[in-house]
């Protein structure tokens, strides 16, 4: 038996090597990318149209390093000072279920990068568009909406609440297995 | 005025309301503002009118209040700008409007004051001097002194430079601005400034005690209370805390901030300066009430200037000098280790210093301090000074913060915890002479309301459950006590009324700083939401449910 054992676990470690993400260290710099509209309402008189996906939400999304860079941003770009971690202020709370404008990739870098009525500053100018998806994904991983095994862990900081990793999962949430 | 006097006593003469019949209050009549935030402002009544302001968007009603049911004479709707709600720190609340010569003066959370008719509600003036923009807005009542309406900001929290304007009463035109940081010719320091104190002495001090340019976003805002005394012809004002919290970005004393300037109205030239936390670590805004009095202080007749502060001590100064007579702790302290009154500094205590990368544990007062904005009463007749107090201590962590124009520059992550004994809030009575407490009340929930007592010896204040209380000015037995629909952070008042009888009203409507997890909707997990308060709050949304009513109370 033995000489099988070492094969196979070389071969299983190279296998999962292989499925190690991509990361994309030096993201784009350009400002204000995604100018497609974002409606803020599920109600579509006339029938339903197609929801716009843009593809850039896939790449950032359940992406671990995309995740941690947004959690940096989010402290960086004083989205804190508003939204504490998670839990809002001057801001409303990001990691509850509650959504005024939409829960969706496209719809919170919208969000951020055009700022809302209430008082959310527009960052179109501030931020760099690969990092608002960034930020976006790191604002859904704050309610459960990023699967564990990419979303960011304990804080070197005072811990406001358990990590985003430890977050109930947001689909499966209040609902009986 | 919502303090009632100009030495802000909110005491006051009316009797028919006393210690025997206080039990039998009924409620004379109710009016919803429609606003469901928090409710600080004080009800403002003038001749057969009451005036309220609501939080943002800043309504003002006129009901009449000789008619049955006090219906509505007018109101009026400013409209501010809506993105003003993102950069109001704690809550978008305004703590009420101030009456002068016909008409009522108050100012919007997107930086306007306006002056209204108060006949017609019809506006007269309307002067922009905030700007939303680099987080600057305006919560405080103003207050009107010799034809100048007083006004300052608020955005301790955005690294707004702090200011106090005074506008002419008549056609709104800026007569003076003080800022509380930078040269002292911004200051309005000037050949009369003479602070009592060496550490206040030097010249420029509001740019030698900081970093370079770090005073230009330093804070040091006046969105509280000011007193007037027209016999010395000054007015006082406290200074709020320096931006940012942490501490380690801003090394020097931070002048002018965590103070208290004594200024001339007509110009605002600065007369004397205090600091009651220099170079302050925990977000002890200094811009309490100051209750003027003229006592005998120890032997001795003087003009003093009571103040709770934030910090945790009960202040008694001369306010003709600024020096110091008295500073004791009204609650638990351990921050710092008392006021050494020959140099008039606080002394901090070596264990609780804040700095980045640090946590500091159970540091008491918290950053919302042993007593905030509420304000006090003071009643001549029993000689105590009645103070709605919170009853908290914290965990700070420094954190690197960047600054950028219109978002928060604080850099301290804040996690709030109940005090020693477990009770949040404390209503106690203060003997000013005696420089100790008569009595004291435990209260679940911090005390966030206001009070007011009466010659009746009655002390009326609030819970942020939504209990309407009076209790003995004397003993403070609760004789009395009403469930308001949401809890309760406004400013309790009393008033004849046109048929001749005594009224107390009340703004009923949980929120402000202590409250926004319930007017804000915030996420009870977040140990650090609204700057570390949640944390100590996380049954509020169980004890009340976000509101905005009028109460007013009469007996049978
Ligand atoms: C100056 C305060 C402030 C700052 C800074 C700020 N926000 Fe906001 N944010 C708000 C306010 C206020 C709202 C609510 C706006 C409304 O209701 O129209 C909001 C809304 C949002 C929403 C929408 C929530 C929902 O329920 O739909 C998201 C997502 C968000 N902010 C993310 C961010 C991110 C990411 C940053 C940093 C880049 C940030 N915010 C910075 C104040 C702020």
């Amino acid at each position: 038996m033995r000489p099988f054992v070492l094969p196979l676990l070389l071969a299983s470690l190279a296998l999962a090597a292989c499925q190690r993400e991509e990361r994309d260290t030096r993201p784009q710099s350009a400002f204000g990318s995604g100018e497609q509209p974002t409606p803020v309402t599920t109600l579509e008189p006339g029938g339903q149209r197609p929801s716009p996906t843009d593809n850039k939400a896939a790449s950032f999304e359940a992406n671990a390093f995309h995740l941690s860079e947004g959690k940096r941003l989010f402290g960086w770009f004083n989205c804190s000072g508003c939204h504490a971690n998670g839990g809002g202020g001057m801001g409303p709370a990001l990691m509850d279920e509650k959504w005024i404008y939409g829960s969706s990739m496209e719809s919170i870098h919208a969000t951020i990068r055009d700022g809302r009525p209430n008082g959310m500053p527009s960052f179109r100018d501030k931020i760099p568009d690969d990092q608002i998806w960034e930020l976006a994904a790191f604002v859904r991983s704050l309610s459960g909406n990023a699967p564990s095994s990419a979303a960011p862990s304990r804080n070197d900081d005072m811990m406001a609440h358990p990590s985003e990793n430890r977050m109930p999962d947001a689909a499966t949430l209040g609902k009986s297995p | 005025m919502p303090a009632k006097n100009y030495a802000s006593t909110r005491f006051s003469e009316l009797t028919e309301i006393n210690e025997g019949n206080v039990k039998n209050l009924q409620v004379a009549f109710t009016f919803s503002t429609g606003v469901n935030k928090g409710q600080e402002a004080a009800p403002l009544v003038v001749g057969n009118t009451m005036y309220i302001v609501t939080p943002f968007p800043n309504i003002v009603y006129a009901l009449d209040l000789s008619k049955p049911g006090a219906p509505m004479k007018w109101k009026y709707e400013p409209n501010p700008e809506p993105a003003a709600q993102g950069v109001a720190c704690c809550d978008v609340v305004n703590r009420g409007a101030a009456f002068a010569d016909g008409r009522i003066f108050f100012n919007t959370l997107d930086g306007h004051t306006i002056a209204l008719d108060a006949t017609s509600g019809q506006p007269i003036w309307n002067a922009h001097i905030g700007n939303i923009n680099i987080g600057e807005t305006i919560t405080m009542a103003p207050l009107v002194v010799k034809g100048k309406v007083l006004v300052g900001n608020s955005g301790g929290e955005m690294g707004v430079r702090g200011w106090v304007k005074a506008l002419d009463a008549g056609d709104g035109h800026v007569v003076w601005t003080a800022y509380n940081t930078g040269p002292d010719k911004d200051v309005l320091i000037g050949p009369d400034f003479k602070p009592h104190y060496d550490m206040d002495k030097g010249k420029d001090l509001g740019v030698t005690t900081w970093p370079p340019e770090a005073w230009k976003i330093g804070g040091g805002n006046m969105w509280g209370w000011i007193s007037y005394d027209p016999d010395l012809n000054l007015i006082f004002h406290g200074t709020g805390n320096p931006g940012p919290w942490n501490p380690d970005l801003r090394p020097g004393d931070n002048k002018w901030t965590s103070g208290i300037f004594a200024r001339d109205p007509d110009t605002g030239a600065a007369k004397w300066f205090y600091q009651w936390s220099p170079h302050d670590l925990h977000d002890y805004d200094g811009i309490n009430e100051q209750v003027l009095l003229d006592m005998n202080w120890q032997g001795k007749p003087r003009k003093v200037l009571v103040r709770p502060e934030r910090n945790g001590y009960l202040y008694v100064l001369d306010r003709a000098t600024g020096e110091v007579l008295s500073a004791k702790p009204y609650g638990p302290v351990n921050s710092s280790k008392g006021v050494d009154l020959k140099t008039g500094r606080l002394t901090e205590n070596p264990d609780k210093l804040t700095g980045t990368g640090k946590v500091v544990r159970d540091i008491c007062p918290t950053a919302s301090g042993l007593k905030d904005w509420q304000p006090s009463a003071f009643s001549p007749r029993t000689g105590l000074l009645y103070i709605p107090h919170n009853n908290l201590c914290m965990d700070e962590e420094g954190v690197e913060v960047n600054y950028i124009a219109g978002t928060p520059y604080v850099g301290m992550n804040v996690r709030m915890i109940p005090g020693p004994g477990g009770n949040r809030g404390a209503f106690t009575a203060w003997d000013i002479a005696a420089e100790k407490p008569a009595w004291s009340l435990k209260e679940n929930f911090p005390v966030w309301s206001g009070a007011v007592v009466t010659a009746g010896d009655v002390v009326f204040y609030g819970t942020m459950e939504g209990w309407f209380k009076a209790v003995s000015a004397k003993t403070g037995d609760l004789l009395w006590q009403f469930k308001t629909s949401s809890g309760i952070i406004g400013q309790p008042i009393t008033y004849r009324g046109p048929d001749g009888h005594q009224y107390v009203a009340i703004l009923s409507g949980v929120g402000g700083w202590a409250g926004a997890i319930v007017s804000g909707d915030l996420d009870p997990r977040d140990a650090t939401a609204a700057l570390g308060f949640v944390n100590a709050m996380k049954d509020l949304k169980n004890a009340t449910t976000a509101g905005g009513t009028l109460y007013v109370f009469r007996l049978p």
